[in-house]
């Protein structure tokens, strides 16, 4: 593989390989991962990149998602740049260690691959998996096309380095992780202005033999989770900081949130990852039949972007949130966030909540076209949650 | 008995501890320090080394110390040696403390592991045949016989106990050990030899816990011995997996004089007594027998 010749060109890649480029671009150091489907062509390219010296790196070939976190947290701790990718069931073996590495204040960045958990077996896409772990402090980015993907990736390390929180970046399984669209792969010397080596004020050093993580009593503990929300707050600015910064540098720019046609729009939509993408288009066409239709994308889910997403939603009348998700029992977890931030407001939008795609079942114009009638119709949201596509 | 190195070498663990009067897990760390020196940084999961090394801000080992999950010693060491490796500094040590419940049991998938890989890490296993930290459930290290708090008197533990040292042999590591607080000298230098080795070192340290073992803490040594010289815990290495050398022969005293100090074996029975000579002399004739391959 001439990777040499990579370097500036557009290439056609799969949302997997372009998390693999960003690592690659992103000079991990230390690479510990077990595969899983749909996410393991990460992983694959990055052990070739690794054998081929093209990236200098230790990739450790743990024997479960539980050890590929461990060991990250290991040389993490050590002052080494790391990264793991997983998805589903290996994202929830990690959940321990994801506990770990926040709370530890390791920058580690994870790329997450969106797949349904189990039982029954199922390997495509939904957020359940992520979504799952969203209280354990990782940030959390959700891509929209594989260029994002590989943008992202960059910019997760530089974010995680900077705030000392690690970084997941989800991806949905198949529509992004196995299908192919062109990607700017960045020149080396732009990412290496951009991300410059890692270099931690406090890491296991034989020459100041610190302990770290040890019995904390609650005179401390309470302190130390407040730096950690401080961290999260931190990174929220970071996050707009370094997309700015990207984009000087790279001429991409992604914002947090996403605002599209949302200006006069009387009915946003809310959606995350791929989806974005299919209601996208059909915003357009609504909006050429001369509804006045919007479209918040949300890119950043945690730290939660809540001032960015009450100014752009007090604006509308009405909002439906996507959600390819569901918490049971209540109802998708985009959904309950919005509500959340828009409940003190004097001025708010009446919320409607679909569940729509879980297991990886295709969302078309069709669904979106259909969401937006119906809450374009509907005076007010009856139920707490409306199910979309259920064959029963 | 002369203790040469156990009394010369500089401390890297001082006052100030955690640990009960008596405690062999904090005794082994002592002197597992004092074999491995400065440049060392070592991993503890839980056990009961979370509480011994202190509270934060402070710790009372003179190396770096990460904690970590119960389960994850040995892979958070691997990480730790790539860390290392990658950075150029190959001259430190990394060594995973754990007790024997992060040791052969939770812990034994990630450590299996490592072995496999043949990292170049030490992992040593303190052995006080129990969950002390927790409050002295059984474990797989639990001997037939014992009394815990998950094995009460009337049905004290029936299982034998897990042999993780020939367990880790089997993976054709470059080195494995027996050790025992009791016999400080022999553990200091198998500690030294471990650094020396190519690949992974495990180091099985027989480790009482006066506590949990209901026993008197000034026993320590004492028991420690005797365990030796009962043949219940051997002194021996295995190299490559294949390669045995048995240390300290031992006294040959019958095993009622090592249990009848011991709270936790207070309720058996002669016959049960009897019964766990025959398996540790049983034991011993396997033991022999590999070392004539
Ligand atoms: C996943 C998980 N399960 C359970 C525990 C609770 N726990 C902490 S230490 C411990 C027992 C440790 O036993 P051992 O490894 O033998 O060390 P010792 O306490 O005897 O020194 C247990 C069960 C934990 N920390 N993590
Ligand atoms: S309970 Fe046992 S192992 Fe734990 S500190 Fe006390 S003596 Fe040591
Ligand atoms: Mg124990």
């Amino acid at each position: 593989m001439k990777e040499s010749l990579i370097y500036g060109k557009k290439k056609v890649v799969t949302g997997n390989h372009a998390v693999s480029y960003g690592v690659l671009l992103s000079k991990a150091e230390v690479i510990a991962a077990y595969p899983i489907t749909p996410q393991t062509q990460i992983v694959e390219l990055l052990s070739e990149f690794c054998a081929s010296g093209l990236l200098k790196a230790k990739f450790i070939k743990v024997e479960s998602e539980h050890s590929a976190m461990a060991a990250c947290v290991g040389a993490a701790a050590t002052g080494c740049r790391t990264f793991t990718a997983t998805s589903a069931h290996g994202l929830a073996l990690m959940h321990e260690m994801l506990h770990w590495a926040v709370g530890g204040r390791l920058p580690i960045v994870l790329a997450n691959v969106n797949r349904a958990m189990g039982p029954g077996w199922s390997v495509w896409t939904d957020q359940n998996d992520s979504l799952s772990q969203r209280d354990v402090g990782f940030v959390q980015f959700y891509c929209e096309s594989n260029q994002e993907v590989l943008d992202t990736t960059i910019q997760a390390f530089k974010i995680a380095e900077t705030c000392l929180i690690p970084v997941m970046l989800v991806l949905d399984a198949f529509v992004l992780s196995h299908t192919s669209e062109p990607v700017d792969i960045p020149y080396q010397e732009d990412v290496d202005k951009f991300l410059p080596p890692y270099k931690p004020k406090y890491f296991l050093d034989v020459n100041d033999p610190r302990a770290f993580g040890g019995l904390t009593s609650p005179d401390h503990y309470y302190e130390i989770r407040y730096k950690i929300e401080e961290a999260h707050r931190k990174a929220l600015k970071v996050s707009e900081e370094v997309d700015n910064e990207f984009y000087q540098i790279f001429g991409r720019k992604y914002g947090v949130v996403e605002s599209y046609q949302c200006e006069d729009a009387k009915l946003i939509l809310v959606t995350s990852g791929t989806i974005t993408g299919t209601a996208r288009q059909v915003i357009d066409e609504e909006r050429s039949k001369g509804k006045r239709v919007g479209l918040l994308k949300i890119r950043l889910f945690r730290p939660s972007p809540i001032s960015q997403i009450k100014e752009i939603l007090t604006k509308a009348e009405k909002v439906a949130v996507i959600d390819r998700n569901i918490s049971f029992g209540h109802s998708g977890i985009f959904c309950q966030e919005i509500k959340s931030i828009l409940y003190n407001e004097i001025r708010r939008p009446m919320v409607f909540g679909f569940v729509i795609g879980l297991g990886g079942r295709d969302v078309v114009p069709d669904d979106i076209r259909e969401i937006i009638d119906f809450t374009y119709k509907a005076d007010y949201p009856e139920e707490m949650v409306y199910f979309r596509g259920v064959r029963l | 008995m002369r203790w040469q190195f156990a009394n010369d070498i500089k401390e890297y663990m001082n006052q100030g501890h955690l640990a009960c009067p008596g405690c062999g897990g904090a005794y082994a760390m002592r002197l597992a320090l004092k074999a491995l020196g400065k440049n060392t940084i070592v991993v503890i999961p839980a056990c009961c080394w979370s509480i011994i090394d202190g509270p934060f801000p402070l710790h009372c080992l003179e190396v770096p110390v990460y904690h970590t999950a119960f389960e994850t010693a040995a892979v958070v060491a691997s990480g730790i040696r790539a860390a290392l490796d990658i950075k150029g500094k190959t001259d430190i040590e990394v060594l995973a403390f754990a007790g024997d419940g992060g040791t052969l049991d939770i812990g034994i998938q990630a450590l299996s592991a490592a072995c496999e890989r043949n990292e170049k890490i030490i992992y040593a296993c303190y052995d006080n045949e129990a969950y002390m930290n927790t409050g002295i459930q059984r474990s797989s290290a639990t001997p037939y016989g014992a009394w815990t708090t998950t094995t009460p008197r009337e049905n004290f533990k029936k299982e034998r106990k897990k042999n993780i040292s020939e367990i880790i042999a089997a993976h054709r590591i470059p080195y494995v050990a027996t050790a025992s607080i009791g016999f400080p000298d022999d553990l200091i230098l198998k500690f030294k030899k471990a650094k020396e080795v190519k690949g992974t070192a495990f180091i099985h340290i027989f480790a009482p816990c006066p506590t949990g073992w209901r026993m008197a803490p000034e026993l320590m040594i004492k028991i420690s011995q005797l365990a030796v010289d009962c043949k219940i815990f051997p002194l021996y290495e295995v190299f490559d997996g294949v390669k045995y050398n048995i240390n300290y022969q031992p006294k040959n005293i019958p095993v009622k004089e090592y249990l009848r100090l011991q709270g936790r074996f207070s309720h058996l029975t002669e016959k049960e007594i009897e019964t766990i000579q025959k398996e540790v002399d049983d034991n011993w004739e396997i033991l022999i027998k590999k070392t004539r391959i």
